[in-house]
């Protein structure tokens, strides 16, 4: 019965192998593990808020868990499987609003962080308007560690007045330019990826629907069927009319680089553009390329945020808190921040600290309306999201307003929007 | 019966042309991978690097090192205990009777073939509650579990040749089961045993979606790594492809040197039809 | 005794987890609260296959099931025909026999993540091998390889049934016929019945007007497959050669010695007796790269991402409804319904093989 021998001894191994990873954890005393998607290029952001954490608390071991690629999926992927067992870690990025709320917050893994928000005093420093995204009528979920912006477009200034042109104001005005930039070679407008094309969407929807339209449209007061939503979808398709045909083969960065060689005039993209533009491509911000908020959306602020919660359960409590209290302070944001290429969600914080982009984005956070995002998870839920790319295809194939108003609907009602 | 003369000339310039075809892909790879972030070029990405930029390899290396230790001993330990429990399957369903014998071998098989979608949401469950999740033990374990069916037929067809003569000899001279197999078994499984190690290395070290659901960022084995910096917000090409080089070199390796078993496990593995 | 162990994690990890995978696919697991600890769920019968096959918003999945089709009947056709060019020329070879067999296999041993992020570089629309042309003077290539939103062969989604029941009858017919000639009653008998019930559904589905749908609804092969399907020969054609190379190499010389002196040349040697000798490796064969193409996941997912709908296949959405839009219900019931088309592949197969292994 050797076998039995070595079966037997194999399992005590495996046994204490447990025992000792179980003791180890034990032993140190203060643990905190953050899980997020950023690396890479947002790498060093997080690094230098790590590096903050642990000069504030030397006791505490911070154990970064990244879980990069797959646009997000596969970080949500792990996250899933690790809470569904019951298995959290102290404190994990989601994009602040429905995408926490929605998937965590119904079902009741998150711990409501309205009395940390009055300790602090954050009532007085986010704006109100980001403060309700970020809450239900049960409490407030997450701390915003970081601000971005959806709707800007970016171009080229020397480029425009090459070929005669000026910033379009509204879409219609976009319309009028277009063909002449295509007739030249010059393809109007650049996009990417799927997501992306979501992203376009979302500027062209609130352009036509107003702030107050497209809140409506989040809970529930504004049919997807209703005319305007059909008019956005159509000025949607009206738009991709002018735009690039490899788009789904290309990311972002390379819609980007379309625009700066030349090829094509405009991309509208989140303000992470400006901080690849300025940091990898080496521009300068206002001259070597230019911004404007999207066509027809000027003076709103079409926000996304990165945001750390509290799970329920999570092991190290304490230590999780701390870093939500560090995330939310000024010193914190402005750690943060410039590094990333995003604004702080304060309305004070130190404007010397960031670049010429940052701080226009930053003016306008302070004095614009502000509404979500829906390509980044801010008005909904993740269902929503998941089954909206199917509706993006139902476009992209039919180029049919009506039969996409249509999905969006079925879609919204199946995934609870407004509920 | 080789052909001669002009169809001799033809066949042979068609093997080579064809041999250039399929050696594209890694002539790009490694072009790409030897250029500056600033040269990469759709226009130019033919040319050969103006000048060898070795930092895509030096980043890659180092970003990759935790994940292709953890790739090695993933794949080492889930191959040999996947071996070594596929030889004393094959040698037991081989040689006995067993009860409900004749349905146990392609209900065994049949887990080889199985879509892993189909099994991925209770087998995250049990990880958990075995807290098994997250660490290489637990992906060692499905590693050998879903190798079990492979390994066990493979060796199975391989005992099924060896005479059973030699087995009544040796029960004849008192070995038990363990004698046998000791004194039988192991001395003529040398070369079936690289096969099967060669094919569940291979298997293994190539594996994506256990991976990528089953691990803890600590624990993630190489292709994760690989997907993750393909697929996160790289720009420069030459980092991506400087990984696929990293990440394809052991199992390539292996084949070049190895490859006559490789072939022979690829052969097996196609069942007796 | 000793293979107790095996037996038992086989037998949860395959059967076990399948039975439960099951269980879930017939709840409703995926509404509001589903990542609660307790979260409420309930049987919900087959809705959740129902609304796969014909609800609205699942079109998705419809076409991933077209894409999944049109890629393993190209990949698999593919793979076997330039797998026996490959191998007919090697055993033809003079000089260098395993240098270009090496060559020609060297890709069966890379991970399919590492041949989908090389391939995605090299069908870049406005690089790779698009350009490749331009090296020789000629035009680059305008094709997009992975993003093409073209479609061939489109067919109404509502009248799937009647595609299928005309497949099946076609071969049931076929099958029929063989069993006739050969004057096996039975086996013709029971093939006519079947042929006759379902060109009797037919009939009179088509004749009522019967359709899976209210409307039409049109998927067909999006062309941007053809693009995973060349990155997949080129990993898998090796494997075909190196089947049919072994089988080549097993028909012994007298036989087609035996064929020369009667008459035949070359070409119909290779006709008349190498090419059916080596049938049974191509159904080895079939059902090993179909089973792959049926499964493909990786490789889609490295080279064109997962959101990526034209060359989307069901493996993908599974993942996305799971892990992302939180229906672990309906993931599960697309882990099942795969299971079943591997089943339709792998059953057959098994049986057969087991059968005539015994004897």
């Amino acid at each position: 019965m050797k076998i039995s021998r070595w079966l037997r001894f194999a399992i005590v191994c495996a046994a204490m192998v447990f025992v000792f990873a179980s003791v180890a954890q034990a032993a140190v005393s203060g643990k905190l593990e953050i899980f997020s998607w950023w690396a890479g290029d947002e790498g060093p952001a997080l690094e230098a808020l790590i590096d903050k954490y642990e000069k504030m608390y030397p006791g505490v071991n911070v154990v970064n868990s990244t879980v990069t690629g797959g646009a997000g999926v596969h970080a949500k992927a792990v996250l899933k499987t690790r809470l569904l067992g019951g298995d959290p870690p102290d404190t994990f990025q989601v994009h602040a609003g429905q995408e926490l709320i929605g998937t965590w917050v119904v079902a009741d893994r998150m711990e409501d962080l309205t009395k940390l928000y009055e300790q602090e005093g954050w009532h007085n420093v986010f704006p109100a308007d980001l403060v309700k995204l970020l809450s239900t009528d049960k409490g407030i979920w997450s701390v915003p560690v970081n601000i971005h912006r959806s709707n800007v477009m970016f171009f080229i200034p020397d480029n425009l007045s090459k070929w005669g042109i000026g910033v379009p104001a509204t879409w219609e005005e976009f319309l009028k330019i277009a063909p002449d930039l295509k007739a030249k070679g010059v393809i109007p407008l650049s996009v990417a990826e799927n997501w992306t094309q979501t992203h376009l969407w979302e500027s062209v929807a609130l352009s036509v629907l107003g702030p107050d339209k497209w809140e409506k449209l989040w809970n529930g007061e504004l049919s997807w069927k209703s005319p305007e939503v059909i008019k956005a979808w159509e000025m949607f398709g009206d738009i991709l009319e002018y735009t690039n045909a490899d788009a789904s083969s290309l990311s972002w960065q390379q819609a980007t680089d379309m625009v700066v060689k030349g090829q094509a005039a405009f991309n509208i993209m989140g303000d992470w553009a400006a901080g690849y533009m300025t940091t990898t491509l080496k521009l300068k911000p206002g001259t070597g390329f230019g911004w404007a908020a999207s066509p027809g959306t000027n003076g709103i602020f079409m926000m996304l945020s990165d945001s750390f919660g509290l799970p329920v359960g999570c092991p190290n409590r304490e230590n999780a808190i701390a870093w939500l209290k560090m995330l939310g302070s000024r010193d914190g944001q402005d750690a943060f921040n410039p590094l990333k290429g995003s604004i702080s969600a304060r309305t004070d914080s130190d404007l010397s600290k960031y670049d010429a982009y940052l701080q226009s984005a930053a003016n306008d956070w302070r004095s614009n309306k502000i509404v979500g995002s829906l390509a980044h998870g801010v008005t909904a839920n993740e269902r929503f999201m998941n089954d909206f790319a199917t509706v993006m295809e139902i476009f992209l194939q039919t180029k049919n307003a009506k039969a996409a108003a249509n999905a969006a609907e079925a879609v919204a009602i199946q995934a609870g929007i407004g509920r | 019966m080789k052909p001669k003369g002009v169809t001799r000339v033809f066949v042979q310039t068609l093997a080579v042309l064809l041999a250039i075809a399929y050696l594209i892909p890694v002539y790009m790879t490694i072009v790409t991978s030897l250029k500056s972030p600033e040269e990469i070029n759709l226009m130019t990405a033919w040319r050969l690097p103006s000048k060898l930029n070795w930092a895509g390899y030096s980043v890659a290396f180092r970003q990759f090192a935790p994940y292709l230790k953890n790739s090695f001993i993933l794949a080492v330990c889930a191959t040999l205990l996947s071996a070594v429990m596929g030889s004393l399957n094959g040698y037991v369903l081989c040689k006995y009777k067993l009860p409900g014998g004749r349905a146990i071998m392609p209900l065994i098989v049949f887990g080889m073939f199985i879509p892993y979608q189909s099994i991925l949401v209770p087998l995250f469950q049990f990880m958990q509650k075995t807290k098994l999740y997250g660490g290489l033990p637990g992906l060692i374990l499905v590693h050998v579990v879903y190798g079990l069916p492979i390994t066990t037929l493979l060796f199975r067809s391989f005992y099924q040749e060896i005479p059973d003569e030699l087995f009544g000899a040796a029960g004849i001279d008192g070995a038990d089961f363990f004698g046998i197999f000791k004194y039988v078994i192991i001395p003529l499984s040398g070369p079936p045993f690289l096969v099967v190690c060669i094919w569940q290395f291979t298997q293994i070290w190539n594996e994506f979606l256990f991976a990528v659901t089953l691990t803890r960022p600590d624990a993630q084995p190489i292709t994760v790594a690989l997907a993750n910096l393909a697929g996160g917000q790289a720009v420069s090409w030459n980092l991506p492809m400087a990984g696929s080089i990293l990440a394809a070199l052991p199992t390539v390796l292996i084949y070049i040197l190895l490859g006559r078993y490789f072939v022979r496990g690829l052969l097996a593995g196609a069942l007796k039809g | 005794m000793i293979i107790l162990p095996s037996i038992a994690l086989l037998a949860i990890f395959v059967y076990g987890f399948i039975g439960q995978t099951l269980k879930v696919s017939l709840t409703d697991w995926g509404r509001e609260a589903a990542l609660a600890l307790h979260p409420e769920i309930s049987y919900v019968g087959l809705k959740n296959y129902h609304e796969l096959f014909t609800g609205f918003l699942n079109m998705r999945f419809r076409q991933d099931l077209a894409n999944m089709f049109f890629f393993t009947l190209a990949f698999v056709g593919l793979s076997l025909f330039v797998g026996l060019v490959l191998a007919t020329l090697i055993d033809q070879l003079v000089w260098g026999e395993t240098f270009f067999r090496t060559v020609f296999l060297y890709p069966m041993s890379l991970s399919l993540v590492v041949t989908g992020t090389v391939w995605r570089w090299l069908l870049q629309p406005r690089g790779g091998i698009n350009v490749l042309p331009t090296l020789v003077g000629l035009p680059a290539g305008e094709f997009l390889w992975l993003s093409s939103r073209e479609q061939s062969l489109v067919f109404d989604w509502s009248h799937i049934l009647y595609y299928i029941c005309i497949i099946v009858l076609v071969v049931m017919a076929f099958m029929a016929y063989g069993h006739h000639r050969r004057g096996e009653r039975q086996q013709f008998r029971t093939k006519a019945v079947i042929s006759a019930i379902l060109m009797g559904i037919l009939v009179i589905g088509v004749a009522g007007g019967i359709t899976l749908l209210d409307y039409p609804e049109e998927h067909g092969f999006n062309k941007a497959i053809w693009g995973v399907v060349m990155a997949a020969v080129w990993q898998m054609s090796g494997y075909t050669m190196a089947l049919y190379l072994a089988g080549l190499r097993t028909i012994s010389d007298e036989l087609r010695e035996a064929a020369r002196v009667d008459g035949a040349g070359k070409f119909q040697i290779y006709r008349y007796v190498d090419l059916p000798l080596l049938k049974p490796i191509t159904v080895s064969a079939v059902v090993i790269l179909g089973h792959i193409a049926l499964k493909i996941f990786d490789l889609i997912f490295a080279m064109a991402g997962p959101d990526h709908v034209p060359t989307s296949v069901p493996a993908i959405t599974m993942f996305l409804k799971t892990f992302r839009g939180n229906e672990l219900a309906v993931g599960s019931s697309i882990g099942i319904i795969l299971l079943i088309l591997v089943s339709l592949l792998i059953i057959p197969y098994l049986a057969n093989s087991f059968k005539t292994g015994e004897q």
